[in-house]
């Protein structure tokens, strides 16, 4: 059995035990093969960036540590009893208000105190003063807040993100970033995937490869980079590309 | 799941053009099926040229004396009579336009009527006469007379009907009947189930002639309540039923269809709900609104037709039961069709030949053919949800087994939806 991807940790946390832990997830859609063998782990406080090609099983990946899709092998071990977890599209109900779907999905959530789950999530996504606003007028960014907050409902010790910053403005996708690692700095887990190279080398603390299925590489983004020598000297993105290239990608 | 339910009854009281139509579609119904069933088409305005003499207008008819003039009025009401004195003036008046025609009735009208229901002689017949230059006007006419025609006919038929009711009415509740001057006691239905209780309780408990007298009890119990049927409200239960199908199905499938649309199922489904406690929210959702639409239909409809309001708590079983048949069947299909408009799309193409096909009587197709028809029926929720509101509404049959019939299908629909759910929320 392989093991989890010991991933380079935030300096002072990589002495404590993971949240999160997967050992050798397989995954078939029919004859396709989405997940191949893939382990993953993340230690509180830690950001694990998943990045890889279109079709690479990065939902698909994400989805199963969400307890959404089954593994048709590995195991899922370590898992909290409540994981957050924010789908790629903003997934709430657009005839209700920003407090009436926090509200629900707390109710859903079974949070024993769903005022002041409303009022805190409220507080730290800067929504206060569009509790009252009907979901479907709000703007990109404060649908992905409002996204993510739903996530975070029962303040769960992990949070996953499927392509977190898709769809928003360089502006929104700041202010998004800086409140995730907010979350980050309060001892949330956050692994997300994205498509945005820049965004796993900036904000990742690790970050995780895959292409067709396959973890290529788990490591820091420094790590990957001395992984393709000076051919990828110039950024990340060059790097990364690099990386793929010389795995047959 | 009660959440949810509280949520999408409050979407759906955001939704005012369906909140409207709910509201609407029930009273609309009812007005147009009121009308339908209390008024008639306009009068047309016919001359009338009768040669009948006035002392030939009794006949006999099952050993009754029968006025005819008397037993034709409904057919003169159906129409605006211009009485004429000769046939000349039948045909200016035609030729004019003042009438769209003229019936002739000739002298010995009623002497061949009284033959042709003894079984013997020619039938009756009488001359019209309508100008037949104009192609639209002339299949008017021809569907006019076919129409009254048809109209004297079945005049003639009720009045077969009534004097069998009346023996009938004898035999359900007993009384005396006279007969060649003779007059006889009849016990009747309703007195031999009251003797027949009265024994009962003089056999031992238990014993077969117990058990052999509850059986003539309860046959002469039903017997009497089936001779009791008089009134047709056929009508107000098509009405009801064709309502609570397309409310619930159209609603059931579009509020499923919704939750992958707005991308919540995962999450909603992630949470302390269930799939399966899904579809039944889903289901109940559809049922209560539909219900109370059913409702406020045949109360409608009770302004028109008279409907028994003693056996209120049979209308709401079968509404009831119909809409969570039908709820059942339209979580089926918004599980198919995953997306709200393929789902309303397919809610409503296939209610309609549901409702076609459960609305054929026997006897309109082939004998082979009403079989197939039947059991395809059965598959769906329409055909036992009249049959259970027909039952409700009229004291015709039992109410048990199209419950039950729907019960069954409310779950087997339910299954194939959890079914479906599996491949939901796959893009």
């Amino acid at each position: 059995m392989a093991q989890p991807s010991a991933t380079v940790s935030e300096p002072g946390r990589s002495d404590a035990a993971p949240v999160l832990e997967a050992r050798d997830l397989v995954k078939r859609f029919g004859d396709r093969v989405a997940l191949r063998n893939v382990s993953i782990s993340a230690r509180p406080g830690e950001l694990v960036a998943v990045i890889g090609p279109n079709g690479a099983g990065k939902t698909t990946l994400l989805s199963i540590l969400a307890g959404i899709q089954r593994p048709d092998g590995g195991e899922v071990g370590h898992v909290p009893a409540r994981i957050g977890w924010v789908p790629q599209q903003p997934s709430f109900y657009s005839k209700l208000t920003v407090a009436e779907n926090l509200r629900l999905f707390a109710r859903l959530e079974g949070c024993a105190d769903v005022a002041g789950a409303l009022d805190r999530m409220l507080e730290q996504t800067g929504l206060h003063d569009r509790a009252d606003s009907l979901a479907s007028t709000l703007s990109g960014g404060n649908r992905q807040r409002l996204n993510i907050a739903i996530g975070l409902l029962a303040e769960p010790p992990v949070l996953l993100l499927d392509e977190p910053s898709a769809a928003l403005d360089p502006r929104q996708r700041e202010r998004l970033w800086d409140f995730i690692f907010g979350l980050s700095a309060g001892g949330t887990a956050v692994v997300y995937s994205t498509h945005n190279v820049q965004e796993a080398d900036r904000y990742g603390h690790n970050v995780i490869v895959l292409a067709d299925g396959e973890r290529l590489f788990a490591g820091s983004p420094r790590e990957l980079e001395r992984a393709v020598g000076e051919a990828g000297a110039r950024d990340f993105e060059a790097a990364f590309v690099e990386f793929l290239r010389q795995r047959g990608h | 799941m009660r959440w949810l339910l509280l949520k999408d009854l409050r979407i759906l009281s955001r939704s005012p053009l369906l909140v409207a139509m709910l509201v609407i579609y029930p009273i609309v119904i009812a007005a147009l099926v009121g009308f339908a069933v209390t008024s008639g088409p306009d009068k047309p305005r016919v001359a009338v040229l009768n040669e009948v003499p006035a002392s030939a207008t009794q006949i006999s008819l099952g050993g009754e004396s029968v006025n005819v003039s008397k037993e034709a009025k409904p057919l003169f009401d159906a129409i605006h009579p211009v009485y004429v004195h000769s046939r000349q003036e039948a045909i200016d008046k035609v030729k004019s336009g003042d009438v769209l025609g003229a019936l002739i009735l000739p002298p010995d009208l009623t002497r061949r009527l009284e033959a042709a229901t003894a079984g013997g002689g020619q039938p009756p017949s009488v001359e019209v006469l309508f100008n037949a230059e104009d192609p639209a006007k002339l299949r008017f006419v021809e569907n006019t007379i076919k129409a009254r025609v048809q109209d004297a006919n079945s005049a003639l038929a009720k009045k077969f009907t009534q004097v069998a009711a009346s023996y009938i009415h004898l035999l359900a509740t007993g009384g005396r009947f006279s007969f060649f001057g003779q007059t006889f006691d009849v016990l009747g239905l309703q007195r031999a189930e009251q003797i027949l209780h009265g024994l009962g309780g003089k056999v031992p408990k238990g014993s077969a002639a117990s058990m052999q007298l509850a059986q003539v009890t309860q046959f002469a119990h039903l017997a009497r309540q089936n001779l009791g049927l008089a009134n047709s409200v056929l009508d107000a239960v098509i009405a009801a039923t064709v309502t609570l199908m397309f409310v619930t199905v159209l609603l059931a499938a579009g509020a499923l269809a919704l939750e992958r649309e707005q991308n919540a199922f995962l999450r909603v489904v992630r949470g302390l709900v269930s799939r399966t406690g899904l579809l039944a929210e889903k289901v109940a959702l559809a049922a209560l609104c539909s219900l109370v639409v059913g409702l406020l239909l045949l109360a409608g409809l009770s302004v028109f037709v008279t409907l028994p309001w003693s056996r209120f708590a049979l209308w709401v079983a079968a509404l009831g039961l119909g809409a969570l048949g039908f709820g059942a069947l339209g979580v089926a299909m918004g599980a198919l069709a995953r997306e709200v408009r393929a789902a309303s799309l397919m809610a409503f193409m296939a209610s309609l030949p549901i409702a076609v096909l459960g609305l054929v009587p026997s006897g309109a197709v082939s004998s082979w053919l009403y079989d197939v028809v039947r059991g395809v029926s059965a598959a769906f929720p329409f055909k036992p949800t009249l049959e259970a509101l027909k039952s409700a509404l009229s004291h015709s049959g039992g109410v048990a087994g199209p419950l039950l019939h729907m019960a069954i299908l409310t779950a087997v629909f339910t299954l194939l939806a959890r079914l479906a759910l599996r491949r939901f929320a796959v893009d």
